[in-house]
């Protein structure tokens, strides 16, 4: 199989945040998972004989269970944990021996870890590519991939749009990683829906001011601004982030996403979500065709799919 | 009237912002129980109005990525034979390396040891520097 001429090999190289990859490698990516897409049983052999490790250090179920199938779906096999008490941590070994220790097994790993930064501290440890399956409340660059490529398939590309990203924006590192990804795309305005509380980190705040391309403002009011939005990014509000029960509670449902507030939003457009949703989103809104978030969790599989044939070298054309 | 003898070999550190001399020796590590300090505080500066001076005799290896951090501002001298030899402006520095630790408890640096703890300059006028793992802000100086 020939990689078409202008893809990108990443061949070697980890995913840690969403901007170690180029616009170009991202779009060689989106156009592998297009063909996966197109062809799954194409690939069904293309992992044989490989091995992909899931440290999963913090529960999770999307993520975990859509790279596990994704590998299996390549043919590939997979080894790991889902929770830090069933591996070694539990008895005190550090992170950096655990990776050295996975890299003498598998050729991949996935790490999932509570602390911010703790998936780089892998990486300077491991001889494995290593990717960034979520790290406290800082970065989440595949589920970045799953909402890249929904938004490029149901939108048709991102310059120029206003997406509206909803909830918790501090520790929501689905929505960090988003919005440094789509900072790279021409014309693109966010609007930040979120109480004082849970505003976006100075860091993604500053990062937006200083970017000359990109617009956005902020707001505590869904209903103010929906109408203005080409894509709606839902998040919950998570209890595992709080170190206050009190401040959870008081703030969990502040935004609830229902029939009534669709009614003033565009015809065409659509809503994200990471998942798991608890309330944020009233199961009312699943039947209109405009939530995509179901959809979302699909590609994810693919565009991991694609993501573990490039990091491994293994061309799709 | 304070007079303190020159010295004839090590660093002069002068232009220190008033009040900042103590961190100073303190983010450079040195210990008067090794070395010979003059201290002066709150001296009056032509330039500044007032100031902090330290003298350090018989020394002149020092970690200016630290002293940089405390008080860009500051000049240092090396002295050899009761004469100037180079002199140095400091400046912030771009990178710095196991000066400054991150506050924030979810940062892997909170838990894992042997992790360097690694800064990047964010902004030169606020001295804010960005943590190379959780991305974090802080000031280098408070």
């Amino acid at each position: 199989m020939r990689r078409e001429k202008g893809e990108a090999v990443l061949k070697g190289k980890c995913l840690l945040e969403p901007l170690d990859f180029s616009v170009e490698e991202m779009d060689g990516l989106f156009a592998d998972t297009e063909r996966i897409i197109a062809s799954p049983e194409k690939y069904s052999e293309a992992c044989k004989g490989k091995i992909l490790a899931t440290l999963f250090f913090e529960p999770s179920t999307r993520t975990r269970l859509s790279f596990e199938a994704a590998m299996l779906r390549l043919g590939g096999q997979v080894i790991g944990f889902a929770e830090a008490a069933s591996s070694s941590v539990a008895k005190g070994e550090s992170l950096a021996d655990t990776i050295r220790t996975v890299s003498c097994y598998a050729d991949l790993a996935v790490i999932r870890h509570p602390k911010e930064g703790a998936p780089k501290v892998a990486a300077m440890n491991a001889s494995i590519p290593v990717i960034n399956a979520g790290d406290g409340g800082h970065q989440h660059p595949t589920q970045t991939l799953t909402d890249l490529i929904t938004l490029k398939m149901e939108r048709g590309g991102f310059e120029g749009l206003t997406i509206g990203l909803c909830g918790d924006l501090r520790f929501g590192r689905t929505v960090h990683s988003l919005i440094k990804a789509l900072s790279r795309y021409e014309g693109v305005t966010f609007v930040l829906i979120s109480p004082e509380e849970l505003m976006a980190p100075e860091y993604v705040r500053r990062d937006l001011e200083m970017n000359g391309a990109v617009r956005f403002e902020e707001t505590r009011r869904l209903q103010d601004v929906i109408h203005r939005l080409d894509a709606l990014y839902m998040t919950r509000v998570q209890r595992e982030r709080f170190f206050n029960e009190e401040d959870y509670i008081r703030l969990k449902d502040i935004y609830i996403l229902d029939a009534e507030k669709m009614k003033a939003a565009k015809p065409d457009m659509i809503v994200l979500h990471p998942l798991p949703r608890v309330n944020e989103i009233a199961a009312e809104v699943d039947d209109d065709p405009r939530a995509v978030y179901f959809k979302q969790a699909r590609n994810g599989m693919f565009v991991r799919m694609a993501l573990i044939l490039a990091l491994l070298g293994i061309e799709t054309a | 009237m304070v007079v303190i003898d020159s010295i004839s070999k090590g660093i002069v550190i002068d232009h220190i912002k008033a009040g900042y001399g103590m961190k100073v020796l303190e983010y450079l590590g040195i210990s008067a129980n090794y070395n010979t300090i003059a201290f002066i505080m709150n001296a009056s500066s032509q330039k500044h109005g007032r100031k902090d001076v330290i003298k350090i005799e018989n020394l002149t290896d020092v970690d200016l990525t630290a002293l940089g951090l405390v008080d860009h501002n500051a000049t240092v001298n090396f002295i050899e034979d009761h004469v100037v030899v180079k002199k140095i402006k400091l400046r912030l520095p771009d990178k710095v390396t196991n000066v400054i630790r991150c506050k924030n408890p979810r940062c892997v640096t909170s838990s894992e040891g042997g992790v360097p703890h690694i800064f990047h300059l964010v902004d030169e006028r606020s001295k804010e520097y960005r943590c190379e793992y959780c991305d974090d802000i802080v000031r280098a100086v408070e």
